[in-house]
């Protein structure tokens, strides 16, 4: 395979996965930006861990939630939910051809949340014992939903780790368990697009006992339904945007299949985007009108929040169209981006920017440099994991032993 | 997989069992209708009796041995600026300067008939009990603070300095000195009797007469009489409560009834998506069956019409061969016949000459 | 004891408890029954 020289406006992901690249032995300033927020993330994890919340999060009692709830878990949850709508278009809705995109899906969800678990640790007061699995062991809450989004994420990183298992089972040369693991393929498929529907939407209705403190554009008794249905486009956009992140840096490793694969599944996942967002759009109308906040477009908030419908829900919708249509892998990455940063825009809005909008300035948070950190290090490690696995393992293209598999 | 199943379904089994089993228990009614511990105790805080004198504070600190302040009680500069409770003050007064004068109030939990932070803890910490009190229990805590994000009056507190055993922090009303049969340490100390300790019901009588007999001293409304569906304090002011910053857009609807729809939908997302989609993987699987046959019945009769028209053509040749075969033989039939008629012609000349 | 339930939150405690012990033992009754339904499906194939 031909070597490819990274170019220095590949940007820091693409930087970061470069880093790790196995003839990769120069000294890059892109190694050394990954160097510098290892350490820093390091140091910070052992102020964390030593001196407690308060010394590195602007977290208040008016503000229990911040950054590592609002971005890490929000948000990682719903940008890994290519995993279970890929796997679902997959071996459930007969898209036979959409197969060789599943394992990247699969990973990138597994790896998703195995962050999110991760930075939950940072953020609760006693890892330890959500290590010990409290809610779960000791004394359950039922009542409440994040129990319901505890047990599911639980269940689904198992789910996702026994889908992603015939991945180094193949690599490691162990037939008989691949094979056993490869069995169970629509048993888990189910369960995980059964798990991810309840913990997706649950994510929103964590907020359905604050009415008082969520701007009551935000706030909604759809939010459950808002938030599930804006996860398969984050989902399938996230696919988009990610397929063709590695196609720049990891093109060496990708096989026939997915190649071939990858051009007619970027415009399919455009044309469901596209759909799916275009129902989304009229669930959050549906929103507005039911609570009657029309009165509250003409405010700051409502300005805000139309530029998040408008400018990232409508806009990406019409421009998915447009690319399906004319057939323009460009334009659909474009708007794949433009769903992601919705997408971030909205969880952030609703866990941060829009929540607590009743307190003056001062009192509001603000996350602090140290929480920004922590964050940047967990993508960073989880994409230094992606590449590790990539790179030796049948991911992107299929192990020569066990190609019968695939139809 | 099916071991890990087998697990948890062991431990879900093993936890729903331990609150199940051992709730044998009648409903209050058999509308599902609650009202509440009945004769649970509440305070009537009276703000309009309220000096400032911050006794409660100093009292609430003892009983519960709380860190010292830096500032004495007596300093009542520290009024000036707006408090909230931390964890080391489970109670604060605030001022605010109105038309009339200094306005002065106690803020402390509410302990709410139906408790938000109750609803929302995945680890069930927190309870409601009969006697009012909304008590926390630190053993079990992971420290999500969702109990923070849900409390609509912004009361628990968490100890975010602490690295290892952080808590959440709020009051307890006195729980613990309530079981001993004792009051809350604020209301002990209480020289005003801006607090009045009683049944929530008796309280609420009070509170009535109160502003009947009053009507110009106070507000006509009973602050946690309904608000969040009620709550065990119960407050009586003379200026309108939004205007001290206790908020009056709460609404009534008790905490668990908020999440009580979500919640509602989640069984049926069990039961019904693996029905659907075991469904549309069935119908790819049928469609995926019905296209390969039909794809081999277009193979077979493409082939039998292939194999139909090379017999076609075979026996249109073998026919062809045949009559030509046969005219062959006619030619060869009639060639003999004419070979014979020569020779015979020729033999009777002969024989002619032979005579002659 | 007074084992009547007076609020809102013990009633959802007890019924939600209970519900999940449900969705667990339905899920693994229909991935039973799943096989049971197309077990002879396969044997055909």
């Amino acid at each position: 395979m031909s070597e490819q020289k990274n170019s220095p406006a590949q940007g820091m992901t693409a930087a970061a996965l470069g880093f790790m690249r196995d003839d990769n032995e120069k000294f890059s300033p892109l190694a050394l930006l990954t160097g510098v927020i290892l350490l820093v993330g390091t140091i910070l994890t052992i102020l964390r861990f030593t001196q407690g919340l308060g010394a590195v999060t602007n977290l208040t009692d008016t503000h229990p939630w911040g950054m590592w709830i609002g971005f890490d878990l929000m948000c990682g949850v719903a940008l890994a939910a290519g995993g279970y709508t890929t796997s679902a278009a997959c071996y459930l809705f007969g898209m036979k051809k959409y197969h060789s995109a599943v394992r990247p899906a699969i990973l990138t969800a597994f790896l998703g949340y195995a962050m999110v678990v991760v930075s939950l640790l940072y953020d609760v007061g006693r890892p330890d014992r959500l290590i010990l699995a409290y809610p779960f062991v000791v004394q359950q809450g039922t009542t409440s939903l994040l129990f319901e989004v505890g047990l599911c994420v639980l269940l689904y990183l198992t789910v996702l780790f026994l889908e992603f298992t015939p991945i180094p089972l193949e690599w490691l040369g162990f037939r008989k368990a691949r094979n056993i693991a490869v069995k169970l393929t629509l048993t888990l498929t189910i369960l995980g697009v059964v798990l991810s529907t309840l913990h997706q939407s649950s994510l929103g209705a964590l907020f359905l006992i604050a009415p008082s403190k969520l701007h009551p554009l935000w706030y909604s008794p759809y939010l459950a339904v808002f938030f599930f249905v804006s996860s398969i486009a984050a989902g399938l956009s996230m696919v988009i945007f990610e397929g063709s992140l590695s196609h720049k840096t990891l093109h060496h490793r990708m096989g026939r299949a997915y190649l071939e694969e990858h051009p007619p599944l970027i415009l399919g996942y455009a044309k469901a985007a596209s759909l799916v967002l275009f129902g989304y759009f009229m669930v959050k109308v549906v929103g507005i009108t039911a609570g009657d906040n029309w009165h509250l477009l003409p405010t700051p908030y409502g300005v805000w929040f139309l530029i998040e419908l408008l400018g990232f829900v409508a806009l990406p919708c019409f421009m998915f169209a447009m690319g399906s249509r004319n057939k323009d892998p460009g334009l659909i990455k474009f708007s794949a981006v433009l769903t992601v940063i919705g997408i971030v825009l909205n969880r952030l809005n609703i866990s941060m920017i829009a929540f607590n909008w009743h307190l003056p300035l001062d009192e509001r948070y603000i996350p602090s440099w140290m929480e920004i950190a922590l964050s940047i290090y967990m993508v960073t490690c989880l994409i230094l994991v992606f590449r590790f696995i990539v790179t030796r393992m049948p991911v992107f293209d299929e192990h020569p032993d066990f190609k019968e598999h695939h139809e | 997989m099916s071991i890990s199943r087998r697990k948890f379904l062991g431990l879900m089994g093993a936890a729903g069992l331990a609150t199940s089993l051992s709730a044998d228990r009648a409903h209050a009614a058999s509308t599902k209708e609650f009202t509440g511990h009945p004769d649970s105790f509440g305070v009537l805080h009276d703000i309009t009796r309220c000096v400032g004198c911050r006794s409660c504070e100093e009292a609430c600190n003892t009983v519960n041995k709380l860190q010292k302040p830096a500032k004495p009680y007596t300093d009542e500069t520290v009024l000036n600026k707006k408090r909230r409770v931390t964890p080391t003050e489970y109670t604060v007064v605030n001022k605010s300067v109105k038309e009339g004068g200094p306005v002065f109030w106690k803020t402390q939990c509410n302990h709410c008939l139906e408790p938000a932070c109750a609803s929302v803890c995945f680890v069930n910490a927190f309870q409601k009990l009969p006697n009012g009190a909304v008590v926390y229990d630190a053993s079990v805590c992971v420290g999500c603070r969702y109990c923070m994000m849900a409390c609509p009056f912004e009361v628990p507190t968490y100890e975010y300095d602490d690295p290892y055993t952080p808590e959440v922090v709020k009051c307890t009303l006195c729980a613990p000195r309530l079981e001993k049969g004792l009051l809350p340490g604020c209301v002990e100390s209480c020289p005003t009797e801006s607090l009045i300790f009683g049944k929530r019901d008796d309280l609420l009588k009070i509170a009535r007469a109160r502003i009947e007999k009053y009507p110009e001293r106070y507000v006509d409304h009973i602050y946690g009489e309904h608000e969040m569906g009620g709550t065990s304090w119960l407050y009586l002011s003379g200026v309108p409560f939004k205007d001290i910053g206790m908020r009056e857009d709460l609404g009534n609807k008790p905490a668990p009834a908020l999440t009580s729809g979500a919640l509602h939908v989640i069984p049926m997302v069990v039961a019904l998506w693996p029905v659907f989609l075991a469904g549309m993987y069935g119908m790819a699987k049928r469609r995926d069956k019905i296209a390969t046959e039909e794809k081999a019945k277009a193979i077979a009769i493409a082939v039998e019409k292939t194999e139909n028209k090379a017999a076609e053509t075979l026996s249109r040749a073998m026919e062809k061969a045949k009559k030509e075969k046969e005219n062959i033989l006619k030619r060869v039939e009639r060639a003999k016949e004419k070979a014979a008629k020569n020779t015979l012609s020729q033999n009777s000349e002969t024989k002619n000459g032979e005579d002659a | 004891m007074d084992n009547t339930i007076h609020t809102l939150q013990d009633f959802m405690l007890h019924t939600e408890s209970n519900t999940y012990i449900l969705m667990g033992v339905y899920l693994v009754c229909m991935v039973g029954f799943w096989k049971f339904l197309t077990q002879k499906d396969e044997e055909q194939d």
